[in-house]
């Protein structure tokens, strides 16, 4: 059980920047996810956290103290790789007493310790086979027994789920949450896969390019983005962005696009004229001919309950996610309205969402 | 239909094949069964012409090589007690008494600790050097790699007389450390090259994860990371010995005495009295057989390595 607090946390290799000063909280039994895309510093923040990699600026928390600059055998923290790591060399049983044996725990306690993890992971029955034969579930297993059978202050997961395939990965994902339900361990896991961050995390964190965009929970971030990269990043299909020039004032609660004035959450900041990017989720358009802003049908996409469907505006293409059951002909122009209270506005040159009455108490990175 | 296609290859070519592959392994194998035959041959057996295929063994050879022997005159020849050991009957059957032990035991042992020595000594330095290049950042690594390597790019005899007078300089010579020294300094090189790849090909999480779990890093080094690079340790260690266990020319420069090996003792053999091919036949036989048994031993390793590698992911 352990808070951890990032500050400014920063990591050089060489001239290239991983990671710029990230700073976040991982509260207490959180199940944390660090979100981005390949190469964004997500893997880097871990293994600091870790202690597989030292930081080059920053600090690093646990419970208060600064771990920083301790080896990762001093931390207390267990680490689930993406290729699971298991001692090729050793049975499923060896494998999983190996972190007690080197803590020096007498051989009774350590079989008890092995008993209770297998019992709790169901992997009883394959305790004594070598790793090497194993599906993929089981090596996942066997790599949570083993992160598991130390009661350590925090897990770490990179892309537990990466090297599994589909089938697999849902029961997984449920495993794992469930299995985090019952522990209550602060676990900070690492993924590149927006759908499962949302599905299984308390608290995310969104990086790119060795910088954190936003930090929050899957709601907040999903309904507030902090910036053009998490708008785009989140949800699928991604949020739309409609591109306009306009200016505004601190209160306004529409902006203009063109012919068309579009409500939204009361306006916290005033700028000038500017290129602007008015964010609408797709599941938050509808059609209604009587609305000013018009789009025309280019296709339809079928989902079963919904269907996705493609329109050209004067603004650029937007995808709406509308019931099966209207119909809607490629060709036809409609109205399209918002749901006022669901939009975002950016800046186009810094991708920064302005501050609203809606997203005033996001977090930005 | 193309030239090329996935069916069975015809009777034909299958025994073709396998005609050429006996031919060849008779080709090859042909001067080592001649030397394990002569090997259990009599004297004139060994030098009759026609050369006999079928002869009668005798075990003359391999005595005469870890023996010296003198011839007496009739009268004291005569007067002799009957011979109380086999071996003693084989000498007295050639006419002469047993002198004493030959060297030959001495200069293979003389072999066993040289060559094992600096197959040891070179995989150890080897590996742990090879696992510092292949996780550390280190400066300069490529240079120091290919620095490593570029000791093998000459034939290393072509050093031999500097390193006659420095060994004689520092008292090397004739010593079993100088040589040991030596063996492991031409072969370090390929060990760590070796061994680098083979530690390339183990995913460092292993080691992380055994970091993560308590140890320190040399505790992972030894315990995870040995036991998945005996494959490589096998293959390196195979490579090292058979160099330093055949090598020639230099121990016929340095080693004359107490650290003399055998490969340079053998030709030796053959002054003794005459030129004793049966026995320089069975000093070439036992001197291969180190090599050989030790290859058998870590073949098992080398095929296990291999399958182990193939279901790893």
């Amino acid at each position: 059980m352990a808070e951890i607090v990032i500050r400014n946390l920063r990591k050089e290799f060489g001239d290239f920047v991983a990671v710029r000063e990230s700073t976040f909280t991982i509260g207490n039994g959180e199940f944390f996810m660090l979100l981005g895309p390949s190469g964004c510093g997500k893997t880097t923040t871990l293994r600091m956290i870790a202690g597989l990699e030292l930081p080059t600026g920053g600090e690093i928390l646990i419970d208060g103290e600064d771990v920083s600059r301790k080896p990762a055998s001093q931390r207390d923290i267990a680490f689930v790789f993406q290729m699971f790591a298991l001692y090729p060399h050793m049975n499923v049983r060896r494998n999983i007493a190996y972190p007690l044996v080197s803590q020096g725990m007498p051989r009774a306690q350590v079989a008890a310790k092995v008993a209770e993890v297998a019992r709790l992971l169901r992997i009883e029955d394959i305790l004594d086979r070598p790793v090497g034969g194993l599906s993929g579930g089981d090596r996942q297993r066997v790599a949570l027994g083993r992160a598991i059978v130390r009661n350590p202050k925090a897990f770490m997961m990179d892309e537990p789920l990466g090297a599994l395939d589909a089938e697999f990965r849902e029961i997984m994902a449920e495993e794992l949450r469930a299995l985090h339900d019952r522990m209550g361990a602060t676990t900070v896991y690492v993924t590149h896969d927006q759908l499962e961050a949302m599905q299984m995390g308390d608290k995310i964190v969104v990086m790119n390019h060795g910088v954190v965009e936003q930090f929050g929970t899957p709601q907040e971030i999903y309904d507030h983005p902090a910036t053009l990269f998490v708008a785009d990043f989140i949800g699928q299909p991604a949020m739309n962005f409609l591109d306009f020039e306009g200016s505004f004032a601190a209160g306004d609660t529409s902006v203009r696009l063109g012919q068309a004035e579009i409500a939204l959450p009361a306006l916290r900041e005033t700028v000038e004229a500017r290129r602007l990017v008015l964010g609408v989720r797709p599941e938050h358009v509808g059609f209604d001919d009587a609305a000013p802003f018009r789009g025309r049908i280019e296709a339809t996409e079928y989902l079963g309950t919904t269907q996705v469907v493609t329109l050209s505006t004067p603004n650029g293409p937007l995808k709406a996610r509308i019931p099966s059951a209207e119909s809607v002909r490629p060709g036809e122009t409609v109205g399209l309205r918002f749901t006022a209270s669901t939009l975002s506005l950016f800046d186009r040159g810094t991708g920064r969402a302005f501050r609203t009455a809606a997203n005033e108490n996001v977090h930005h990175g | 239909m193309s030239g090329w296609s996935v069916t069975e290859p015809s009777a034909r070519s299958k025994w073709i094949a396998g005609t050429l592959v006996v031919i060849y392994t008779v080709i090859t194998l042909l001067p080592l069964v001649w030397i394990i035959s002569t090997s259990f041959k009599s004297g004139p057996d060994s030098i009759s012409y026609p050369p006999k295929v079928f002869f009668q063994p005798s075990l003359e050879g391999y005595v005469n090589l870890f023996t010296t022997r003198t011839r007496l005159g009739a009268e004291d020849f005569a007067a002799l007690p009957p011979p109380e050991t086999w071996y003693e009957r084989i000498v007295r059957q050639q006419g002469m008494v047993i002198a004493g032990p030959s060297r030959f035991g001495e200069r293979f042992m003389n072999s066993v600790i040289i060559g094992f020595g600096a197959t040891f000594l070179s995989v150890f330095l080897g590996t742990l050097a090879a696992y510092a290049f292949s996780r550390f950042r280190i400066p300069l690594k490529d240079d120091l790699l290919f620095f490593i390597l570029s000791t093998r790019m000459m034939p290393p005899i072509a050093v031999a007389i500097p390193i006659f007078l420095m060994y004689r300089t520092l008292g090397l010579s004739d010593t079993h450390l100088g040589m040991i020294l030596l063996y492991t300094a031409v072969n370090v090189s390929l060990a760590v090259w070796l061994m680098k790849s083979f530690i390339d090909g183990i995913p460092r999480e292993y080691e992380e994860a055994a970091l993560i779990d308590g140890y320190t890093r040399f505790q992972a080094f030894r315990k995870v990371v040995l036991p998945q690079a005996v494959t490589g340790i096998a293959a390196t260690a195979i490579f090292c010995l058979i160099f330093a266990w055949n090598e020639y020319a230099f121990a016929v420069l340095l080693t004359s005495g107490k650290a003399q090996t055998a490969p340079p003792f053998i030709p030796t053999i053959i002054g003794v009295g005459g030129q004793d091919w049966p026995a320089v036949a069975a000093g070439a036989t036992l001197f291969l057989l180190p090599v050989m048994v030790f290859t058998i031993l870590l073949r098992k390793h080398l095929l296990r390595g291999i399958t182990f590698g193939a279901v790893r992911k």
